[in-house]
């Protein structure tokens, strides 16, 4: 035990000089009863991120028969204890020596897809999670399908509850062929499958006696070595914030573009152009802190400073005149509505496209997807957690990329002009460019 | 062309820095919510980094409950001078008067709960539409469900079940008359990273938040509560002279000391990494009353 624990400190401490940890944001998806707050709470608990008081708090609620019901851990709002569930997205935190990891913890109700969504739009990695005794299910179609939908490219299918189940290897193989099959139906990204008990932390984060037969890493092994979020194969792009104008005596006539990397590297001399006006100029500072660099890359928070006096405001893009995305102003989305307000064709919103705002309206809806089969159905309007395909004009131009190759410029929010309110997400998959022919690499089509 | 590899601490910077600009890109008259705490202090590091050249965007608004350490209000004068930006203080104080309300009573008078009425004043009087505040979302379960752009009511109140859904790094600040929007930069930061950039970054901090030696009073649950005039002792009370430093610096008559000699910012992440006690319950008071406290302060519109 000593031992342990003189290990368990050697490897925090080597934390403070170790040079890079990365981060990794991971969502994890279930049904309700599949034990994802415990899972959660067993990653909290056994890698020593929960502190004595919390654990105090929690055991004065404990169960009679003594266990901590580490689901707590994560059920914060008082509804949600009330009732047992989990209403709304929350994020957790822990950091190992090689990695932080942010978990978006979203919620397995049927009509919660928003939430599932709203979680996966961060996400690195989606664990989805799935009961023993019942194996893939409905329910697990439709998280995998709007995990990939959002782009995640990370899966792991982590069967819990193996401990009611006798740890058996055979349910667990079974589970992760019928797995494998829907994968590969639809074409999407081979999962890691892992067999677990987040009851007991069998092969959470230890690997567990009671699964001799796995030879793979834990879960946390496995969430430790795959790779992070990387931003930099895509080509680059930038949005403009705010512009920064001191106008002082020492600097009169700055004006510095504020923005972060949304994707790529930009350096000093590349020729750009500015979006949606086409001006091109030239990169004559990037800025990181107020220090002049040569080059930048995604995820960065830069200031560019251009070499000629062009017009640029809120809401512009910068880009590299040899690789521009598409400047649009009527283009097809899938949308996840997110409103108890449905939506009608013909219905005028304004879209957000990170920094840009535009009017907008949605003239047809072309069909709805279904969320356990992807199979296209007709539909006239949208309903709270439908998924739609749409075609949206807008009433200036914008610039966009198809989002399965750009999650950042191919993703917007459709806000409500009156209330204001988020009312859907939206992923860019065809846009039809109808002011220039400028070079866009090949348009993807959905596969799944 | 060479792969650039960014480490945990450079993305939520970056991230941090994307919030801020948004925040000026979208508000007409934002503020940042300074303390002078370690959290805020990291946020005006943050806005410099936003900013530079430029101004800030906002001024920097104190809500002073009257009950603050010393040593934290000079260093917010301090830091507000050289950094050549605006600082508004209002005070708990003035509050009390002009609203009548009623001091809290008891043996530690803590005045965090009337902290809400000055600020929805402040708010009010410069019709700030966007508060930045330096909350993060690993100090307490309610908070770890709030977004990062969070629209509060006119009375300043977080309705958690009507939080608009945020998506991808895309922020939705559109409010109606009346109400604002709380915007936390370092939602993802835990008190590990905050310590860890304060570290990188060579930022200089209140004396407090390092060991010194202070006249404390023993609470019955063992924790130390620094002496001061705001406290009303009984006879029978253990006073102790003990080497202490702050976790976290809010008002002085429910923000407990803890015992350490850790004189640097590495003694202090040391001590982090072998601490077992979260930053809120070993130094707050307030929070330890019910278990849902911070969820009913935030929908009364704390921040």
């Amino acid at each position: 035990m000593f031992w342990l624990s003189i290990q368990f400190l050697s490897s925090k401490l080597s934390f403070l000089t170790s040079y890079k940890v990365d981060l990794l944001r991971f969502i994890t998806c279930g049904s309700v009863d599949d034990g994802k707050s415990t899972l959660i709470g067993r990653l909290l608990y056994d890698s020593e991120s929960v502190s004595l008081d919390v654990l105090a708090a929690l055991e004065k609620r404990q169960a009679s028969n003594g266990t901590v019901d580490l689901a707590l851990l994560t059920d914060g709002l008082r509804a949600e204890r009330e009732q047992g569930i989990t209403i709304d997205v929350a994020y957790k935190y822990f950091t190992t020596p090689r990695r932080k990891f942010i978990i978006t913890d979203a919620p397995g109700h049927v009509q919660y897809t928003r939430n599932m969504v709203t979680g996966a739009s961060n996400a690195d990695l989606a664990i989805v999670l799935v009961d023993a005794r019942q194996g893939v299910i409905e329910q697990t179609r439709r998280h995998t399908l709007i995990a990939a939908l959002l782009g995640i490219r990370h899966f792991v299918l982590a069967v819990n509850k193996m401990d009611l189940v006798g740890y058996d290897e055979a349910v667990f193989a079974r589970i992760a062929t019928d797995y494998a099959e829907l994968t590969n139906h639809f074409n999407l990204p081979t999962a890691t499958a892992i067999p677990l008990s987040a009851l007991n932390g069998d092969n959470v984060v230890k690997k567990s006696a009671h699964l001799p037969w796995y030879t793979g890493p834990s879960l946390l092994e496995h969430l430790e070595s795959v790779p992070g979020a990387s931003e930099t194969a895509a080509p680059a792009r930038f949005q403009v914030q705010y512009v920064i104008r001191p106008q002082t005596a020492e600097l009169p006539d700055y004006r510095g573009y504020a923005g972060q990397i949304q994707s790529g590297q930009y350096r000093r001399g590349d020729r750009v152009s500015v979006l949606p006006s086409g001006l091109e100029s030239e990169i004559e500072a990037i800025e990181v802190n107020q220090q002049e660099v040569e080059s930048a890359s995604a995820p960065q928070a830069v200031v560019l400073r251009l070499r000629d006096d062009v017009d640029v405001s809120r809401g512009d893009s910068i880009v590299p005149v040899a690789e521009v995305p598409t400047l649009t102003r009527e283009l097809e989305a899938t949308l996840c509505w997110m409103s108890e307000q449905p939506l009608w064709p013909g219905r005028k919103l304004l879209v957000q496209h990170h920094s840009a705002l535009v009017k907008a309206a949605i003239p047809a809806i072309l069909y709805k997807v279904n969320v356990h089969t992807f199979a296209r159905g007709a539909a006239n309007s949208a309903q709270l957690n439908d998924i739609v395909r749409v075609r949206l004009k807008t009433a200036l131009p914008l610039a966009v990329d198809n989002y399965l190759e750009n999650r950042a410029t191919g993703s917007f929010i459709l806000v409500d002009e009156l209330t204001g309110d988020t009312v859907a997400a939206g992923l860019v998959e065809a846009a039809n460019s109808e002011y220039f022919t400028l070079p866009v690499g090949p348009p993807v089509t959905f596969s799944i | 062309m060479s792969t650039p590899s960014f480490d945990y601490l450079d993305r939520l910077e970056a991230e941090a820095i994307h919030i801020l600009r948004e925040v000026a890109g979208q508000f007409e008259r934002p503020a940042l919510l300074f303390s002078g705490g370690k959290d805020s202090i990291v946020l005006t590091r943050l806005a410099e980094k936003a900013f530079r050249p430029g101004r800030f965007p906002f001024p920097l608004v104190h809500v002073d409950t009257g009950h603050n350490f010393p040593e934290v209000l000079a260093y917010r004068d301090q830091l507000a001078e050289s950094l050549g930006e605006k600082l508004i203080v209002r005070k708990v104080e003035d509050t009390i008067k002009r609203q009548r309300l009623r001091e809290p009573g008891g043996k530690f008078p803590s005045r965090n709960p009337l902290q809400t009425y000055t600020l929805l004043e402040v708010i009010e009087e410069f019709e700030f539409d966007a508060c930045i505040g330096g909350a993060r979302r690993d100090e307490e379960k309610a908070r770890a469900k709030e977004r990062i752009f969070s629209v509060r009511d006119e009375f300043g109140q977080w309705d958690p079940k009507r939080q608009r859904p945020e998506l991808w790094n895309i922020y939705n600040g559109r409010i109606q008359k009346g109400e604002n929007v709380r915007v936390f930069p370092i939602s993802n930061w835990t008190e590990l990273d905050v310590w860890r950039y304060i570290q990188r970054e060579n930022i200089a901090l209140p004396d407090i938040y390092f060991g010194h030696e202070r006249t404390c009073v023993v609470l019955p649950t063992g924790q130390l509560l620094g002496l001061s005039e705001h406290l009303r002792l009984d006879e029978d009370d253990e006073i102790v002279t003990r080497q202490v430093r702050f976790r976290t610096v809010g008002d002085s008559t429910c923000t407990a000391a803890v015992e350490s000699d850790a004189a640097t910012v590495e003694d202090i992440i040391q001590d982090l990494l072998l601490a077992k006690v979260s930053e809120r319950g070993a130094t707050r008071l307030d929070d330890n009353i019910s278990e849902a406290g911070m969820e009913d302060r935030k929908r009364n519109g704390y921040f």
